[in-house]
């Protein structure tokens, strides 16, 4: 075991590399590209006994990824952003078919506008197609999060692939101590990948991935990627327990943070949770009994955990990094269902949409959100979800508008 | 072509491989092609499909194939080859396959996705030396949506996207070529109503490493409007027309393996189909006819 500095990618290079994976399926796109290059110069030292290929599109690379699971190999592959939503089809396509690997993703906001920075509306877009979700918050636990991802879906309860998620720059490019496991200590937590029936061997010819006809077996496959989903809430749980004995790390499928006396609960992913856990000490230093609860498993989603977490609590601040046009949130309405009839122990959920693209949310505004949240909770009823913006940045973007309308007219004179 | 099994017709694998009882349409020239390549490639074999009429080949929980096959999407069926192949030879080389247990993989699928959805997946696996066989049957139109037009589509075809006095205003893009630009192993266009001449071909090709293809013309009784029993003869006719070039591009160089002596008109093989109906009744249409006949002479007379 040693301790080094590492950025998010970097850590999600070493996670691939300690759990031996056999294949790289490759393609560039910011701020993911570090990890493929990392790995990529790996395998030219001998560092890591890998194949990479560099495919011709992300559509092409999560066919690649499938089909070299389907065949038996131990894959992994990362991209972030359009290149996730141009395989878009092809995550939901190999979903189905039940081969385990391990695609990172790191988060970018969506087109348009065109960013590079990150919000989760990339991933969240992946949220139904049967890969299980595992959101990070730390390098470290980008690290961890691989290693347990292989366990996970490689599970013969689970057998899905798994989609680790970390924010781009605020990981991606974040410097940050990472411990990273021995290798041999990795092997006995992760042993090397059973295909078990799916693969392709020319003595035991095998067709996957057929059309069905009707909807009666259509379902069945269908409820059984369900199912197997839900397994993966029970297997998570031994899983982490190992872990934790093995590494001494921790890693629930939610994080809770002084949750226990709280009244008042922040819920949000990725790694601007650390910044709520901040605002979170600081409140509690001011008097104020306030928590912060992290789902680190989407899908499957730990509904019965935040009930507990969540039940009594008198008020929730949902903070959305994210956002559904016409709707809100995504999380605020995940969190919404699964409290959803308990009573009186239920808090009141109040929505906030902050982050997007890289945005700051400032120490400030988690302190108001938590005000917000709280007179809500005394009035018992939630005002209408808030889009966190600043009147100063407000003012910027009119700055903006205003040399671009200049800039037009500009144009309309010389022409 | 080099020395060849197959001289003679009595040459040619006598037993079937593949089962029967497919869903495919009487008469379908694809599956024709298909048994004949099949029955050569044998059972080894995974074959990698993309969306298209062979995709109801394999329905759950029935397939005619003996060997392995994967569904992947419209788009990506050579990314799945990828995959597989170089799962295949990760697994063999770090000893966790016996080598017995090899697969040759074989890409399927339809003009629609070899001549446009798909031609960038099968350009990246030709840049990465992918060691694969693709095969097209190429019935000149998306067949299993019900015959629109696809750049595979031959000039005033109707389709059901082409329905006007014109048909189909493009011209049929010229896959073989394209492919041979990329310098792969072997390119060959072929047809099952030449079923010695295609036996070669796969023969040739199951030879050879690296990325290689058989582009297979496909008549279609569903798509192109005639009776299915007309199938064999009217594959002859797109031979016999020069219509349908039988060649093969290797080392470099295009070779055609079967030159129609005396040129029937390509009317002969026009008249044989629907799709082509609107070329003849109510009046013919000698503009089109002429410039449809032209570019055959044409393409023969630069073949030399
Ligand atoms: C991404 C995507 N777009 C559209 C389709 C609908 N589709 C299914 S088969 C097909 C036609 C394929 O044409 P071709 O490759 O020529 O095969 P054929 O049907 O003629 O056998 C189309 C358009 C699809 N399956 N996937
Ligand atoms: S539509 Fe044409 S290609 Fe498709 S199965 Fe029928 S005959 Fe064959
Ligand atoms: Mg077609």
């Amino acid at each position: 075991m040693t301790r080094i500095l590492l950025t998010g990618n970097r850590a999600a290079a070493w996670g691939a590399r300690l759990a031996r994976a056999d294949y790289l399926p490759a393609f560039p796109i910011t701020p993911q590209t570090e990890i493929i290059e990392t790995i990529g110069s790996w395998i030219d030292s001998g560092e890591m006994d890998c194949r990479m290929a560099t495919l011709e599109s992300e559509h092409s690379m999560i066919t690649a990824a499938g089909a070299a699971a389907a065949t038996g190999a131990r894959v992994f592959t990362a991209t972030s952003s359009q290149g996730l939503l141009y395989g878009m089809e092809m995550i939901y396509t190999v979903a189905g078919w039940r081969a385990p690997f391990v695609l990172v993703n790191v988060s970018r906001g969506l087109a348009s506008p065109l960013t590079l920075e990150p919000d989760h509306n990339d991933v969240l877009a992946t949220r139904d197609s049967g890969f299980l979700q595992i959101h990070c918050a730390t390098c470290q636990e980008v690290l961890d999060s691989i290693l347990m991802a292989y366990r996970l879906g490689e599970d013969a309860r689970v057998r899905l692939p798994v989609i680790v998620n970390l924010d781009g720059f605020y990981l991606s490019f974040t410097r940050e101590p990472v411990e990273t496991p021995d290798p041999a200590a990795v092997d006995g937590f992760l042993p090397p990948y059973d295909p078990e029936n799916v693969r392709f061997r020319a003595s035991a010819p095998l067709s996957q991935a057929v059309v069905v006809l009707g909807g009666s077996p259509y379902s069945y496959f269908r409820y059984e990627s369900h199912l197997a989903a839900l397994n993966a809430l029970e297997a998570h749980e031994e899983i982490a327990e190992e872990f934790a004995r093995t590494f001494g790390r921790t890693y629930g499928a939610l994080d809770t943070y002084r949750t226990e006396d709280a009244e008042i609960v922040f819920v949000m992913m990725g790694s601007f949770a650390t910044k709520a856990r901040e605002a979170v000490d600081r409140l509690r230093q001011a008097g104020r009994p306030v928590g912060c609860v992290r789902p680190r498993l989407l899908r499957p989603f730990p509904e019965e955990g935040l009930r507990r977490a969540l039940a009594g609590k008198r008020g929730v601040a949902v903070i959305d990094q994210n956002i559904s046009m016409g709707k809100g949130g995504v999380l605020y309405g995940e969190l919404a269902s699964a409290l959803y009839g308990l009573g009186q122990a239920a808090p009141v959920l109040v929505s906030f949409i902050g982050g997007l693209g890289g945005r700051d949310i400032s120490a400030e505004e988690f302190y108001e959100m938590a005000a917000v949240t709280r007179s809500a909770a005394e009035q018992g009823t939630a005002p209408p979800p808030r889009l966190l913006y600043t009147l100063d940045e407000l003012r910027e973007v009119r700055k903006l508008q205003a040399i671009a309308h200049v800039e037009r007219q500009g144009l309309g004179e010389e022409s | 072509m080099s020395e060849t099994r197959f001289k003679r017709m009595k040459d040619l694998p006598s037993g079937h491989l593949l089962g029967s009882g497919t869903p495919m349409c009487a008469g379908c020239g694809g599956l024709e092609a298909l048994h004949e390549i099949y029955d050569i490639l044998g059972e080894k074999t995974v074959f990698v499909n993309a969306a298209g009429c062979m995709t109801l080949l394999s329905v759950y929980p029935f397939t005619p194939f003996r060997g392995s096959w994967l569904y992947t999407a419209m788009a990506s069926a050579p990314a799945g080859a990828q995959g597989v192949r170089d799962a295949l030879d990760i697994l063999l080389q770090k000893g966790r396959m016996a080598p017995t247990d090899d697969l040759e993989v074989v890409v399927l699928t339809g003009d629609g996705a070899a001549y446009g959805m798909g031609l960038s997946a099968t350009s990246g696996a030709i840049e990465r030396g992918l060691d694969f066989l693709y095969v097209c049957y190429d019935n000149e139109g998306y067949g299993n949506t019900g015959q629109q037009y696809s750049g595979a589509t031959p000039h005033g075809a109707r389709t059901a996207t082409s329905t006007g006095a014109r048909g189909y205003p493009g011209y049929k893009k010229d896959l073989f070529s394209i492919l041979a630009a990329h310098r792969p192993a072997y390119v060959a266009t072929a047809i099952g109503a030449e079923p010695l001449d295609l036996a070669r071909k796969v023969e040739q090709a199951k030879g050879l490493k690296g990325p290689r293809f058989i582009i297979a013309l496909s008549p279609c009784p569903t798509g192109w409007d005639y009776d299915p029993k007309d199938t064999v003869e009217i594959g002859r006719l797109a031979v016999r027309s020069g219509v349908w070039p039988l060649k093969e591009y290797r080392d470099g160089k295009v070779t055609h393996t079967k030159i129609p002596g005396a040129r029937l008109p390509v009317e002969d093989y026009l008249k044989t189909q629907g799709r082509f109906a609107h070329l003849f009744t109510p009046q013919r249409n000698e503009a089109l006819l002429g410039e449809i006949q032209g570019r055959v002479d044409a393409y023969w007379q630069a073949v030399g």
